[in-house]
């Protein structure tokens, strides 16, 4: 690849130039391979330390929470420690059942409402729908404890103002899955919208150019299409609901009693974590790790199986 | 360049099998054969962007005046200014200006001079038929360009690095047949300064624009694989497999 310089002829400036290209692309491959290879390097370091604050978690959490897991600790209630056995905690059953009652209903009514208002959204070219969608964008944004303040307010003690006439049923579970729902859904809401979008326009324009109306086109078309991502979308949502605090924080009262009944007052994981680490008793102050464990668990076992469950649906449609 | 017994498999699954030809320095070779026959498959196989492709495996050799490009110690960044490439769709870099485009490929293999590069942009930009119409606005974004207009940026972009090879992934497919024609008359006038190899699902534009034409079907086991090179005006007139008969004359495919 050289240019023969022949008397007589004038250099091709083509060939010159690519000789020119060539030469120095060798001479500063060097350089460039450094410093890509420093930026990975760099981007892996980054990578690196923002997982060491999640394994730290998850190492603490196994190595103080796990060897509160027995029999007991999953089907007794909570009991203060007497001075002959300090380590007479009881278990967190009624915390278990708290949270699935509570959280079950937030569900039963945030996801429906959540993935149709994001139907809408992602169907919707209205004014309206990017107004809703505004406001859903602020709603995720608001602080949770506001939420807490919020079912107080509406549920617990009830409300006589504007109209409006609430009869404020008390401390219980259904206040907390007010708070819960209420928070769920403008979640719920834009990543089903999300997912939603996700399906290819010209798939709707088939349907469309059929002459089909676009509710049928969404229940036939774009719902099935976008099941996989609407399923992961709703169930992240709910998994991040689970563990939230400060909207049960005051709504649900504490029982140390298991309660199937949504109307009384309840008890619940994230709150029960926080009652027994400001306990002070010792052995109930430890054991908030191996409820915090089994917490992180549920999480976890959410989490993973949304995604293995849409890969499985995925699959099966090939 | 050379293929010996090249084949691309994804995932242990092949996509095209055995390709064996030469493609001639200076000429125009056009890649042609129905949808799954391996052609755009590959051409990234000459300039190793399946590397970047998970689970995507070339066996065989690929060769670059003598070297193998996979084997032969070039590394694929050098390999890749000696091989361009235009994608089906024009991809201008949406942030850069005209005048960026065309001289990002020199930047990015660490040309700063001044004089050179605007003296690159100015060669490629005439070369790729957009000097006249360009040269008063390039400080504009590429997004103020048509189709046809950005694909040339593109082709000038390609050209700016002074490669040995172009690849055109049908070049034309998106856009209106006038610009096609532009580009196909590029095509013809480009040769002298590179050796190009063309995709297309077009037979008319491969007739029009190449000196050799290689034809690939996909088999039985849905992997492509070459039924005939030859040069074109043969290919086109008097092939010897049948099935490149009935594939030009539109029985099948």
């Amino acid at each position: 690849m050289t240019t023969g310089v022949i008397e007589g002829i004038p250099p091709d400036p083509i060939l010159e130039r690519r000789e020119m290209v060539q030469r120095v692309a060798r001479k500063t491959l060097g350089r460039r391979i450094l410093i890509s290879r420093g930026m990975v390097a760099l981007s892996g370091t980054a990578l690196i330390l923002a997982l060491v604050p999640l394994f730290a978690i998850l190492y603490s959490l196994v190595e103080k929470g796990l060897r509160w897991w027995s029999v007991e600790f999953f089907t007794k209630v909570p009991q203060f420690p007497s001075l002959i056995d300090p380590n007479a905690i009881g278990g967190i059953s009624n915390a278990i059942i708290g949270s699935l009652v509570i959280d079950g209903i937030a569900a039963l009514f945030a996801i429906p409402i959540g993935v149709v208002a994001g139907l809408f959204l992602a169907e919707s070219i209205s004014k309206f729908a990017s107004m809703l969608r505004t406001t859903a964008e602020i709603m995720t944004g608001l602080p949770s404890i506001l939420l807490g303040i919020f079912a107080y307010q509406m549920i617990v003690i009830g409300f006589d103002e504007w109209g409006v006439k609430l009869p404020g049923i008390g401390f219980s579970g259904v206040a907390g899955s007010f708070a819960i729902g209420v928070l769920m859904i403008p979640v719920i809401m834009k990543a089903s919208e999300t997912a939603l979008r996700g399906v290819p326009t010209p798939i709707r324009e088939a349907g469309l150019a059929l002459g089909a109306r676009r509710g049928v086109i969404a229940r036939k078309v774009v719902i099935p299409t976008a099941l996989p991502g609407l399923i992961t979308a709703v169930l992240l949502a709910f998994s991040r609901a689970v563990g939230e605090t400060a909207p049960i924080l005051w709504v649900i009262g504490a029982s140390n009693m298991v309660e199937w009944n949504p109307r009384k007052e309840m008890a619940s994981m994230p709150l029960q974590i926080f009652e027994s680490a400001t306990s002070p008793y010792v052995a109930l102050r430890d054991e908030a790790w191996g409820i915090a464990l089994f917490l992180v668990f549920v999480v976890l076992v959410i989490n993973l199986g949304s995604r293995l469950f849409a890969a499985w649906l995925q699959r099966e449609r090939r | 360049m050379r293929f010996e017994n090249v084949s691309v498999a994804f995932h242990g699954r092949t996509a095209i099998r055995d390709v064996a030809f030469d493609v001639p320095k200076n000429k125009v070779t056009s890649l042609i054969g129905p949808s799954g026959s391996g052609k755009t498959t590959l051409l990234r196989a000459m300039n190793r962007l399946h590397d970047m492709t998970k689970g995507a495996v070339v066996s065989g050799s690929i060769r670059l005046g003598g070297t193998d490009i996979y084997t032969g110690g070039i590394p694929p960044t050098l390999l890749r200014t000696r091989i361009g490439m235009v994608f089906q769709r024009p991809n201008p870099f949406p942030t850069m200006s005209i005048y960026d485009n065309v001289v990002s490929g020199l930047r990015f293999n660490g040309i700063r001079k001044r004089s050179v590069l605007e003296e690159a942009a100015e060669s490629a930009l005439i070369a790729a038929a957009l000097w006249d119409s360009v040269s008063n606005r390039l400080k504009a974004h590429a997004s103020t360009l048509s189709g046809g207009e950005q694909q040339r940026l593109c082709i000038a972009r390609a050209l700016a690095v002074e490669p040995e090879v172009l690849l055109m992934d049908e070049p034309t497919s998106s856009l209106d047949p006038i610009s096609m024609r532009l580009i196909e008359e590029l095509v013809s006038e480009l040769k002298s300064r590179v050796t190009i190899v063309i995709v297309t699902h077009n037979m008319q534009q491969a007739a029009r624009v190449s000196d050799l034409c290689a034809f690939f079907l996909m088999g039985e086991d849905r992997a492509g694989e070459q039924i005939e090179v030859a040069p074109t005006k043969k290919l086109f007139s008097k092939p010897d497999d049948p099935r490149t008969l009935d594939y030009i004359q539109g029985r099948f495919g």
